[in-house]
């Protein structure tokens, strides 16, 4: 099967420096391959490299080195853009127009048929919440409203492969939702979703496979059960009825004890600890076991992990099923 | 090229927002209110100096358009970042390159046809108020036909202009391009005393240099007939032929040279 999307080697080098230029490496050799349907989360701290590639797969830059295809043809292929849609990071439209406007004049340019024109603009329109807003001119739009005319454009020629850097920027609570439910639904359309983002909550709910750049480089790549959920770091147990000799024999093995509401205690217990001892020690003194979870790595800690080791020099990782290579 | 045409139609779409149309009203207002007070203050000159005064409004109206909006076709675009949303649909930069020119010409169209009716309607106007000892004083009619060969060669001069400013725009800023836009407008008008520069300085090299910057530079005043027109003298159609086959060639090798320089740049 052709992939979405294939980066092999990428790297971009800008010359920083006016009388002596000197090159810096924004993105360094990253290689990545997404196949069809597949809602990817590309995460990095600001600064990581994310929009370079997204520029780059747009031909809004040109790389250094290497190559970059979406679905099997090189990224400056002209027709393949009619396939997909491109949010950038916080876009800007022409001012002097509506969002109706707006919408009609790119769907000209994406070869949308008259005829279905004006149905796709207002179904869009409708779809990101701009529906009584569709003849404003865009000058009055606040930010988030910009933000969801962004995403309409990308979606205005149904697209195979939608890019979106950073969707949630900008937009409010229930904005973010609403961009939220419209990437599960591209999702179970079966679209391919490549989205870059630093709000890791985002992509913990939508992504099936995601890569973590950092200075520029690949940190790290694969499903995020691979990556992060499985992960057990240690326990967490939440008791009542905790008498002080209990709490004494507790103190030593815990490495947090902490009394949340009166008689109620939160235990941490490293993961060496068994807890099935803790719990039969704790029952036989009387106390009453609220909950029993594992602690599990979050995105969030997986992601602050691989920048210190990024920073660090550390080689870059690569976990899951060999997609992306190093 | 329906990518071209849907381009242009917006570049179109903007300047009539921008409120570039006001112009002809200020045009018109200039053009009215000069023939009222000619028609106070001179006897038999009146047709002659508004013949002047229109086409060079329409010259100076024209060259602010260009520079002012030709500069920001493209360095907009890339200073606000439109050009990111733009480029990622299917159109290729030449064709980008190609829609905007032709969306500033179309605009040009229109602003220098509504000139010329505008200096006709105030020309008939005077003609039908004149006495037929009036009409006979002048160098040329007052509805003057070769006013058109006047009016062609404005428009391919401002044409010009328009592709010199898109070319400095797709590779400096917009006011850095309106310096350079300006410039080249000026030196353009006096090109010309560089062909013959050898009947004032003897040193060869600067001889050699001055002919190079000839052939290098535009030279805009072969696009001047305005003299000749208002003063009734013919404009032969070699020498129109001539000026606009000059002036396509100018043009075509700017925008080629723009296109070739656009295509290969970074938007960062």
């Amino acid at each position: 099967m052709t992939p979405a999307i294939e980066l092999q080697d990428l790297t971009k080098d800008y010359a920083v420096g006016f009388w002596r230029p000197r090159p810096y490496r924004a993105l360094d050799r990253l290689s990545l391959t997404i196949q069809p349907g597949e809602v990817f989360g590309f995460l990095g701290p600001n600064g990581a490299g994310k929009t370079t590639t997204l520029k780059l797969l747009m031909q809004l830059i040109f790389p250094t080195s290497g190559r970059a295809e979406i679905l099997g043809k090189p990224v400056g292929h002209v027709e393949t853009r009619r396939r997909i849609g491109y949010l950038p990071e916080n876009p800007y439209f022409y001012d002097y127009l509506t969002a109706e406007e707006l919408l009609t004049y790119f769907a000209q340019l994406l070869g949308v048929p008259s005829a279905e024109r004006t149905r796709r603009v207002g179904d869009l329109l409708d779809r990101v919440g701009l529906g009584r807003e569709r003849r404003f001119q865009l000058r009055k739009f606040s930010k988030g409203m910009i933000q969801r005319v962004g995403i309409a454009q990308a979606l205005l020629n149904d697209p195979e492969v939608i890019f979106l850097d950073e969707p949630m920027s900008g937009l409010d609570p229930l904005g973010r939702r609403d961009v939220r439910a419209l990437i599960l639904e591209l999702r179970e359309q079966g679209r391919t979703v490549f989205f870059s983002s630093h709000i890791l909550a985002d992509a913990e709910i939508l992504c099936s496979r995601v890569a973590v750049v950092a200075g520029g480089r690949l940190a790290a790549s694969g499903r995020l059960t691979e990556l992060a959920e499985f992960r057990i770091r240690g326990w967490e147990l939440v008791v009542v009825n905790v008498s002080p000799s209990a709490l004494e024999r507790l103190r030593p093995i815990a490495t947090g004890l902490t009394e949340t509401s009166s008689g109620r205690y939160t235990v941490e217990l490293p993961l060496a600890e068994t807890p099935e001892a803790v719990v039969t020690m704790l029952a036989g003194a009387g106390a009453s076991i609220l909950s029993l979870n594992p602690v599990r790595d979050t995105l969030e800690d997986f992601f602050v992990q691989q920048i210190a080791a990024a920073g660090a020099g550390a080689r870059a990782k690569v976990v899951g099923d060999g997609d992306a290579r190093r | 090229m329906h990518a071209v045409r849907h381009i242009a139609v917006n570049v179109f779409r903007e300047s009539v927002r921008d409120r570039v149309p006001y112009n002809l009203v200020i045009f018109a207002i200039l053009l009215i209110s000069a023939s009222y007070l000619l028609g106070q203050l001179t006897a038999g000159q009146d047709v002659k100096i508004i013949k002047d005064l229109g086409l060079a409004a329409t010259s100076v109206f024209g060259l602010f358009i260009s520079i002012f909006i030709g500069i920001g076709l493209v360095s907009k675009e890339v200073e606000r970042r439109s050009i990111y949303s733009l480029l990622a649909k299917p159109i290729s930069r030449p064709q980008l390159i190609a829609g905007k020119y032709t969306g500033l010409v179309l605009t040009l169209v229109v602003n220098v046809a509504s000139m010329t009716v505008a200096l006709y309607i105030v020309l008939a106007v005077i003609s039908w108020n004149a006495s037929p000892e009036m009409r006979a004083s002048w160098e040329a009619p007052a509805l003057d036909p070769q006013l058109l060969k006047a009016v062609l060669l404005i428009f391919i001069e401002l044409m010009l202009i328009t592709a010199m400013a898109l070319f400095f725009s797709t590779f400096s800023s917009p006011i850095l391009s309106a310096a350079l836009t300006f410039g080249l407008y000026i030196v353009g008008h006096f090109n010309a005393d560089l062909k013959n520069f050898e009947l004032v300085v003897d040193s060869k090299p600067a001889v050699w240099l001055a002919r190079g910057l000839y052939h290098i530079l535009p030279d805009l005043s072969a696009f001047d007939v305005k003299m000749q027109v208002v003063h009734g003298l013919t404009v032969p159609a070699g020498y129109l032929l001539s000026a606009v086959g000059y002036g396509a060639g100018y043009i075509a090798a700017l925008l080629l040279v723009a296109t070739v320089i656009f295509s290969r740049r970074d938007f960062k």
